[in-house]
């Protein structure tokens, strides 16, 4: 287990490296050689030559390519010096360096939203796991009734449906129509129910489109394992239905699911920032919204690092989980 | 069955069925039918399918006729109504988002554009994106599966680990990332144009790594097989077998990855403009009219309806379709 597990971390480790310098290509080789300048978009359109190249040198974007590498992962693992324009700043580590808008530190603005994305993937993810599962088992063990076509009914209808507008339907409805909840985003600090009122239909929202993939991926899993011989050979040493499917079925199954899991991560940060949109949480997804549209690089940079580390986490969380339940899995 | 996914080619010794035929005397009744005969007389049978697919067609067609029918209908997807709006609320006025026998689906709010001809519009950027990027999902992830499956060694690890990252990536971040680093004019393309473009490219390079894997999947234990065996204790050289060999056999799989990436396309699609980086206004985009609409949902939610079921009725006639695929494609299925 051990071995296994430091494989892993030292896997994982240079997938970081990997996406960090990924990342940098993306947002400052890319843009050069596409010709966008991106000391001017730090100081907008009409900026005086001489600020752009005052910020180009704070930047270092004149300097080669991999002293510009360098500094881009010292920051991050042990803190840069900005210098140029005839002031020093030193940012501590981990520098993800300052907003081109706000002239704020980049990292405290992430650990602030972190909490905010964080709490809607786990409790979408949550609702999805146990509702799409749920409904994939009932659905397979009652194949063809009216339970298993109408489910399923659902589930076609839940992926086609974009999140932002069963989204926006649902706000319209229980928030506008009904006045069953109050759509305000309140911080877990301040009030819980406030909070939980708040997340409760973005959760539902996230979740459905999840739920209704992982119900159709359970049930067509189920299916098939339903017809291998060793559940034939269970239920005919005599073991109980609830035994066979609880013990034996449902572990198989669970394998494939485990895996869409842990590919679906990457694929729930973008979900999520679909949702924050819609529900205007002050998530990642919200920040990097609003970066966008004030061209902000440094904090596009940021969450698109930071949310690719936590995908890098969760995915070694559930190759371990994977390693839990399904016995084949050798950690060796 | 387990044979190849395809009627066995000519050069793949001759098939069973023939021979099966000959023996029985009775030509017709066992004829080798191929794979696209097998596939189209069960979805035939798919009467759900079939509904997603004859839908398929009509918005293929509408999209391209989008035009043609706008000016039949004397609407343009630009032309201000402010006549009928109101001007106190900034709603059209009238029931239901200004519904009337001009503007077939009303008016938006503010400046009146008759949204039946903008959701025609926007089903051509829609499908453009959405087909599109599947080809160049489907041309990227072919070569590289193939070459990862076939030649294996470094060059499977390496193309490997490459999709695996990839698929583990929060993509729509990325895409999002990538798009909003996009230079505004690119190639002689300007405005819209060039934001289509680069969405084409973005979603299709996301794509590829789903292709790729089965691609490679199935070459891996294609290669392995008999006749491709045969073929090589001919003399067949490389090129050879890949092409004539390996490729026929790979286009069951390709043809349903294709169908079922592309409603996801098109989702993407949908949501890049939804959050503004993906078409330009006044361009017409479904997800840009639903990401308008996001002010209105309390005085005017049919602004929002209309491209909210717009996207849902494409994406599930394509998925519906795309599950037919799937299910007439399935050598395990009973033909």
């Amino acid at each position: 287990m051990l071995a296994y597990l430091i494989r892993r971390l030292f896997a994982a480790a240079v997938m970081l490296v990997v996406i960090v310098m990924v990342v940098f290509s993306i947002f400052f080789l890319f843009p050069k050689w596409a010709g966008v300048d991106i000391a001017l978009s730090f100081v907008g359109k009409q900026a005086d030559p001489a600020a752009v190249e005052a910020v180009r040198q704070k930047l270092g974007l004149g300097d080669p390519i991999y002293a510009q590498v360098w500094e881009f992962f010292k920051g991050i693992f042990a803190g840069r010096t900005y210098s140029g324009g005839g002031d020093t700043i030193h940012c501590a580590a981990p520098c993800f360096g300052y907003s081109f808008r706000s002239e704020q530190a980049v990292w405290p603005v992430l650990t602030d939203r972190f909490p905010v994305t964080l709490s809607l993937a786990l409790g979408a993810a949550l609702l999805w796991l146990v509702f799409g599962v749920a409904a994939g088992v009932l659905s397979a063990l009652k194949r063809g009734s009216l339970w298993d076509r109408g489910a399923m009914v659902v589930a076609l209808a839940g992926v086609s449906l974009p999140i932002y507008f069963t989204g926006m339907l649902s706000l319209a409805i229980f928030a506008f129509g009904l006045h069953w909840i109050d759509a305000q985003y309140v911080p877990l600090e301040e009030s819980f129910s406030g909070w939980f009122g708040a997340m409760i239909l973005p959760w539902i929202t996230l979740a459905f489109l999840y739920a209704a993939m992982y119900a159709r991926i359970t049930r067509a899993t189920m299916l098939e394992i339903l017809g291998e011989d060793y559940i034939r050979t269970a239920r005919a040493k005599g073991l109980k239905e609830t035994t066979v499917i609880g013990k034996h079925a449902m572990r198989s199954t669970m394998t494939p699911i485990l895996t869409m899991l842990g590919m679906d991560l990457g694929a729930l940060i973008g979900g999520a920032i679909l949702t924050e949109s819609t529900f205007n949480l002050p998530g990642l997804g919200r920040a990097v919204l609003d970066a966008i549209r004030n061209q902000d690089l440094p904090i596009i940079v940021g969450v698109t690092l930071i949310t690719s580390l936590a995908v890098l986490v969760a995915n070694l969380v559930v190759d371990i989980l994977y390693a839990v339940i399904d016995p084949r899995v050798r950690l060796t | 069955m387990t044979a190849p996914l395809h009627e066995p080619t000519a050069e793949a010794a001759p098939s069973a069925a023939e021979e099966a035929a000959v023996a029985a005397g009775d030509a017709k009744a066992v004829q080798g039918r191929s794979l696209g005969r097998i596939a189209w007389e069960r979805l035939k049978r798919d009467k759900l399918a079939l509904t997603g697919g004859i839908v398929v067609l009509l918005l293929v067609v509408v999209a391209l006729l989008a035009p043609v029918i706008t000016s039949l209908l004397g609407q343009d997807p630009n032309e201000y109504h402010e006549n009928l709006i109101d001007p106190l609320f900034g709603t059209p006025t009238g029931s239901l988002g200004g519904l009337s026998g001009d503007h077939l689906l009303g008016v938006e709010p503010v400046n009146g554009r008759d949204i039946f001809a903008r959701i025609l519009y926007g089903a051509r950027i829609s499908l453009l994106v959405g087909f599109l990027s599947a080809v160049v999902a489907v041309i990227l992830g072919t070569v590289l599966g193939i070459l990862a499956g076939f030649f294996g060694g470094w060059i499977d690890s390496l193309i490997s680990r490459v999709m695996d990252g990839l698929l583990a990536f929060p993509q729509l971040l990325f895409i999002i990332a990538l798009v909003s680093v996009m230079p505004n004019e690119m190639l002689g393309l300007t405005g819209s144009s060039v934001r289509v473009f680069v969405m084409i490219l973005v979603i299709g390079f996301f794509g590829w790594p789903y292709i790729g894997r089965v691609v490679r999947g199935q070459t891996l234990s294609l290669r392995e097989r008999e006749y491709v065996e045969a073929a090589r204790s001919l003399g067949a050289g490389r090129v050879y077998i890949l092409f004539k060999e390996l490729l026929p056999n790979l286009v069951a799989p390709i043809v349903v990855y294709t169908t079922m990436m592309i409603p996801t396309n098109i989702l993407t699609e949908a949501a890049l403009s939804f959050l503004g980086v993906g078409v330009k206004p006044p361009t017409a985009s479904w997800g840009q009219m639903l990401s308008s609409a996001i002010d209105y949902y309390e005085s005017d939610p049919m602004y929002m309806v209309v491209p909210g079921v717009a996207i849902f009725i494409t994406v599930l006639a394509f998925n519906l379709f795309g599950d037919g695929v799937r299910d007439a494609l399935d050598p395990k299925a009973s033909r």
